[in-house]
């Protein structure tokens, strides 16, 4: 017998390099398309205000490895990188971040309701723990029509004091419906800490109260949470129910456009940074064969390209129409 | 059951009898269709309207949810956007306060939200109202809070067969449908035609023709205004008397027709007087060509501006009863208002 062990991370020994190549992409896309965001928005491009996730890209990617677009996901105000791993496509992205007829939701919903139904994203949500419930529902949804769909919840540490998150999942787990609650643990709601609000050290922890598993991942090591979310999905779909998965992560920027970082420090903020989630996956892929340094350099680049294509797209997208402003209220006859 | 009735299969049912009838001919009819709420299985719901509907669809289709109106009423929304038609009965109408999130900033604004690009066909029944000794957080009429958000559409029937096809069309509107039942008209019997029709959303009607004032009242108001329009009847006064039916929306055109006719516009509901039904029509008539029919100023008949007591004498007070009803239309009439 000459089996051993295959100690490589759980990422590489589980998925083809081609998926992991366009997961490393996909992360770069986040990246590139926050900071395409943000900048847009500082020269005025962009009106309102957005919650950028640079530093949360592997929680996002590694969530959403495994689901096909019939899977549902339900995602939160800070939801861009949850839109761009579950497949949409950042031209009409930034289309609907310029408010524009060509975007995403027709210019209607903008950064905090962007969704893309056709790739299985029910949308971001303007209201902390709004899409707990929602997703229950959507879980409920496969198993009364008999599919083997599962919905993964996207929720903030702040979300996990709502009153909606206890109702959510204790109703998932007594319907054994087919759900994930990925906590994105980002240590503050705004700027109250989850030392602050939060009466267990580990969100995770709260599972035990609804009788399902609870895990908690370093949110930043991309094979870390795609293992945690694997399992979760596994149990889902053979009808055993929900899990709990908390992914400690960190949003380099502040909660939105208006925060003046008065609540970290800057030991803190680079602290995280040096913890840097693609760097790490880049660096794991090339460890491991699956990519170069020019291969990696090659599929940054290309990140770079579409972001600058679809910011392009959006500009020279026609915006609604003025005498459309009540459409989309009802259905149409 | 005489000729007449067996042609047109009308049958005599209770309003409760019309609503139960209704889901279970959507049901029948539609596999997704479900029933979501507190109690609604073995017990049959709060006012029984439920009653021995699981036995016949199973507890996977007739879920009793726990004491969770926020997430019950999320998980109705998050069904209904991916592919499930529920009805979500809120135990008691007030317990939607503690949903308000679900149904104000979710499956109202979803489908504008998102663009079009999904929708949410889920109904909620309201069970509303005074008049059951309840006090105040079991009696509210909470119906006008809803019309002001628009996506959603609000209804209030006042009778069986309205019961039963406007529960029917709520079912087969692809946006959420709130419809709200007042509690003593449950028991209320009338005449309902066997199978499936559909009683359009947003059309009121009127319950009795007349040529001296119009009284514009919903739910059980209706049935109020037209006892006291009976009354009056006697004297020689005749009144129109409008089933608004629909509150949002809100058919104008009924109403505006019946003021240039009339000349004289009352408007009886059971929610509390000020920023409710009453402001509304007043304003639409005010702002309408009908205003300058008008030979007398626009009454408002609402509730006390007071959460509704226990105290059975005065929880009577605080809602318009026949009597008050009677004696506001004849100071309208003989100008004293």
């Amino acid at each position: 017998m000459t089996d051993t062990p295959d100690n490589r991370p759980f990422a590489i020994r589980t998925y083809a390099p081609d998926q992991l190549r366009e997961a490393l992409k996909r992360m770069y896309l986040i990246r590139r398309f926050e900071e395409g965001a943000e900048d847009s928005y500082m020269r005025g491009l962009i009106h309102g205000t957005m919650h950028l996730s640079i530093g949360q890209e592997a929680s996002a990617m590694a969530t959403c490895m495994e689901l096909t677009d019939a899977d549902k996901i339900t995602s939160t105000h800070r939801g861009h990188g949850h839109c761009i791993a579950k497949g949409a496509e950042v031209g009409r992205m930034f289309a609907e971040f310029f408010g524009k007829e060509t975007g995403y939701c027709h210019g209607r919903g903008g950064s905090m309701h962007i969704a893309d139904v056709k790739t299985g994203n029910l949308g971001a949500n303007g209201i902390v723990g709004g899409g707990l419930p929602i997703a229950v529902g959507a879980a409920l949804s496969a198993k009364r029509l008999g599919k083997s769909d599962v919905t993964v919840c996207f929720f903030g540490d702040g979300a996990n004091n709502e009153g909606a998150f206890h109702e959510a999942l204790n109703m998932a787990a007594i319907w054994k419906l087919p759900v994930i609650f990925v906590c994105e643990n980002n240590k503050y709601g705004m700027s109250t800490s989850t030392e602050r609000s939060t009466a267990v050290k580990h969100i995770a922890e709260r599972a035990v109260a609804y009788a399902m598993p609870g895990i908690t991942v370093d949110g930043n090591d991309f094979s870390a949470v795609a293992e945690a979310v694997h399992h979760a999905i596994a149990r889902a779909r053979a009808g055993e129910g929900p899990s709990l998965v908390e992914n400690l992560t960190y949003r380099w920027r502040g909660h939105s456009k208006s925060d003046r970082n008065r609540y970290r420090t800057k030991e803190e903020i680079e602290d995280w940074m040096a913890r840097d989630p693609i760097a790490r996956f880049r660096a794991e892929l090339i460890a491991h064969g699956i990519l170069d340094e020019s291969g990696a350099d090659a599929i940054a680049q290309a990140a770079i390209d579409d972001v600058q294509q679809g910011i392009e797209f959006a500009k020279s997208s026609p915006a609604p129409a003025v005498t459309e402003l009540t459409r989309y209220v009802h259905a149409e006859a | 059951m005489n000729a007449m009735t067996q042609e047109t299969g009308l049958r005599t049912l209770s309003y409760s009898e019309a609503i139960r009838e209704a889901m279970a001919l959507a049901m029948d009819r539609d596999p997704t269709v479900i029933l979501m709420g507190e109690d609604i299985g073995v017990y049959g719901g709060a006012f029984q309207v439920t009653l021995d509907l699981i036995d016949r669809y199973g507890p996977d289709r007739v879920m009793d949810t726990p004491i969770s109106e926020l997430g019950g009423a999320g998980v109705a929304v998050g069904a209904a956007l991916t592919g499930l038609k529920p009805i979500f009965e809120f135990q008691f109408s007030d317990f939607a306060t503690l949903a308000m999130e679900q149904i104000v900033n979710q499956a109202a604004k979803l489908r504008y939200m998102l663009g079009g690009e999904a929708s949410v066909p889920v109904v909620f029944r309201m069970p509303a109202g005074s008049g059951t000794g309840a006090a105040a957080q079991h009696s509210q009429s909470l119906e006008a809070w809803f019309g002001h958000v628009p996506g959603l559409k609000v209804i209030q029937p006042s009778t069986p067969e309205d019961a039963k096809g406007m529960l029917l069309a709520a079912l087969d509107d692809p946006d959420p449908v709130m419809i709200f039942e007042h509690k003593l008209l449950y028991k209320m019997k009338g005449p309902v035609p066997a199978g499936h029709y559909l009683t359009p959303i947003g059309k009121a009607a009127i319950r009795r023709e007349g040529r001296d004032l119009t009284i514009v009242a919903g739910a059980i108001m209706v049935h109020r205004a037209l006892e006291a329009a009976e009354r009056m009847a006697q004297d020689g006064i005749d009144a129109e008397v409008i089933d608004l039916r629909s509150i949002r929306p809100i058919d104008h055109a009924t109403i505006l027709a019946s003021v240039r006719k009339t000349g004289k516009l009352m408007i009886v509901y059971e929610g509390v007087k000020s920023f409710g039904v009453g402001a509304e029509i007043s304003a639409a008539v005010a702002e309408s060509d009908a205003f300058d029919y008008l030979d007398a100023p626009i009454l408002r008949l609402g509730g006390a501006e007071a959460p509704i007591p226990y105290n059975p004498d005065l929880e009577r007070a605080a809602v318009p009863q026949v009597d008050t009803i009677e004696a506001a239309a004849r100071r309208m009439i003989r100008r004293e208002v």
